[in-house]
């Protein structure tokens, strides 16, 4: 019998991937590793239908429990790896198993930056959201007379704000930055959401830094850097998110922005690969990690190829979404570099679309409650034609045609 | 519980029992329905779902909305009079026998 395929880390990179191999007919012993204890699950929806009760535990998996029985695929939970070596080939977990693989998958994922510990960060009632243990934690804190202060206006923070602000409790995000989003989308989008979040009552501070966050026992306030005191009696702190590639870096394997890996997502070490939140790759000229579940299942679904000989390049049409009140933000494309924006308003009220440019070539789109703007520029973005600044902007132009 | 069948391009049926409520984007990838995807878990975002509904059955399950008709436009496959994305429909009794057809990818 040829020694397994090991997959460390059991979110939707870890199960698409052992999907995929199976798919694939690949018939030895698979075996998925996790740390948390219940089955892989979808973490979007914690964020937004799970704290709001509309999807229970059992919505949330992946794959039914015993899909993983029925696909062959040995799920171990509540075990965390804790040495590899790559030159024996072996992993040892943390109740003290030792496995041999033959090749091994990295899907280790990637989790909430805190707050430093000196500026209040680990006071309880200081949360983030990224499992379902942070997500029943913060369940039973959503008083509707609890003060929110959200610290981040990236899609996460607003997210978290529609979804408390939704419930009825008062909300403040405070943002660092000139302006919410302004790292992953231009001012037009950021003007939107700001809009948006307003007219539900949501207090949003841009330029506004951090001090400390101040209580005993539990978060009582947050200090800002120009003297503001905001009483607080929860905060959700939305700063990004790092990658998991400690064990890894631990290994000796090449680290760059998460674990290193080429167009088929093998490592520094040739039976070692590594696909996800926790990986970055070579696209279009630039090293680059997406943090998203498409690129999670896709990286995945293609790094599995590879495992089993396949030899093409992963190059994705990268997209993502967002849902905040009664708005579906979708993205294609990746905004990196954009130097011109074009604004399109939709054919309903309220929908609108943000095309980027990048000397002259489309290069991404933010899409409103208009799936039409965001599928005919993910169409663009995949078949190579472009839509033109001129015909962004015209909404004469029928956007269809303009794609042949 | 009404059951739910999906027939395949190579003609085979794969049939569930769906708890009322629960869209047949997540009974599909629970059954393991090959080219029913669901990557965005159902939120509309990925046209990776797609189904032909029967004919048959079509008056039963309605039509789609204006967002679910503008991701129809993305669909890897050819989109027909009776595509939906089976993520935004929903199981109820009336449903009791639904057929899908699977789209070939």
């Amino acid at each position: 019998m040829n020694e397994p395929i090991v997959i460390v880390g059991a979110g939707q990179a870890g199960v698409a991937l052992a999907a995929k191999l199976r798919a694939l007919a690949y018939a030895d012993r698979l075996i998925l590793i996790g740390d948390e204890n219940v089955p892989p699950y979808q973490r979007p929806p914690l964020s937004k239908k799970y704290v709001s009760g509309e999807l229970d535990v059992e919505r949330l998996l992946i794959r039914p429990r015993e899909w993983y029985a029925e696909q062959k695929i040995e799920l171990r939970l509540e075990q965390r790896v804790t040495m590899l070596s790559p030159p024996e080939h072996t992993l040892t977990l943390s109740d003290g198993t030792q496995l041999t693989y033959a090749k091994l998958a990295l899907t280790s994922g990637a989790r909430a930056r805190g707050l430093p510990a000196e500026i209040g960060g680990t006071l309880p009632g200081v949360v983030t959201v990224r499992s379902l243990t942070d997500a029943d934690a913060i369940i039973p804190q959503l008083r509707p007379d609890a003060r929110l202060v959200v610290v981040g206006g990236g899609y996460i923070g607003l997210e978290a704000a529609a979804v408390t602000a939704a419930k009825g409790l008062p909300v403040t995000v405070i943002e660092a930055a000139e302006r919410i989003l302004q790292r992953v989308a231009a001012a037009e989008t950021a003007a939107y959401f700001r809009d948006l979040h307003q007219r539900h009552g949501v207090i949003i501070r841009e330029a506004t830094g951090l001090e400390r966050i101040e209580g005993e026992a539990r978060v009582r306030a947050v200090v800002l850097k120009d003297g503001t005191v905001l009483p607080a009696d929860l905060v959700i702190v939305g700063i990004g998110i790092l990658p998991n590639d400690e064990l890894a870096s631990a290994a000796g394997l090449a680290i760059e922005n998460g674990i290193a890996v080429d167009e088929q997502g093998r490592s520094s070490d040739p039976d070692i690969f590594a696909a996800g939140d926790c990986a970055s790759f070579p696209w279009q000229g630039v090293r680059t990690r997406l943090e998203s579940v498409q690129n999670a299942i896709e990286q995945a679904e293609h790094t599995a190829a590879a495992m089993l000989g396949a030899a093409d390049h992963y190059n994705p049409v990268p997209w993502f979404w967002s849902d905040q009140y009664d708005v579906k933000l979708q993205i294609a494309g990746l905004n990196r570099g954009y130097d011109q924006v074009v604004v399109r308003p939709g054919k309903r009220p309220g929908s609108q679309s943000v095309w980027y440019y990048r000397q002259g070539r489309m290069i991404a789109v933010d899409a409103m409650n208009d799936a039409l703007a965001y599928a005919f520029g993910k169409k663009a973005l995949e078949s190579g034609k472009s839509i033109t600044p001129e015909q962004a902007a015209d909404t004469a132009a029928d956007l269809k045609a303009a794609l042949g | 519980m009404p059951k739910v069948t999906w027939i395949l391009k190579d003609g085979k049926e794969i049939s569930a029992d769906v708890p009322v409520g629960h869209n047949l984007m997540e009974a599909a990838v629970a059954k393991n329905v090959p080219n029913v995807i669901g990557e965005c878990g159902g939120c509309l975002s990925c046209a990776t779902c797609h189904v032909y509904v029967d004919e048959a059955w079509y008056g039963k399950t309605g039509k789609p909305d204006d967002m679910e008709s503008d991701m129809l436009e993305i669909t890897v496959a050819e989109r027909k009079p009776t595509s939906r994305l089976s993520c935004q429909i929903k199981s109820t009794p009336e449903l009791d026998g639904l057929i899908l057809r699977v789209p070939y990818i």
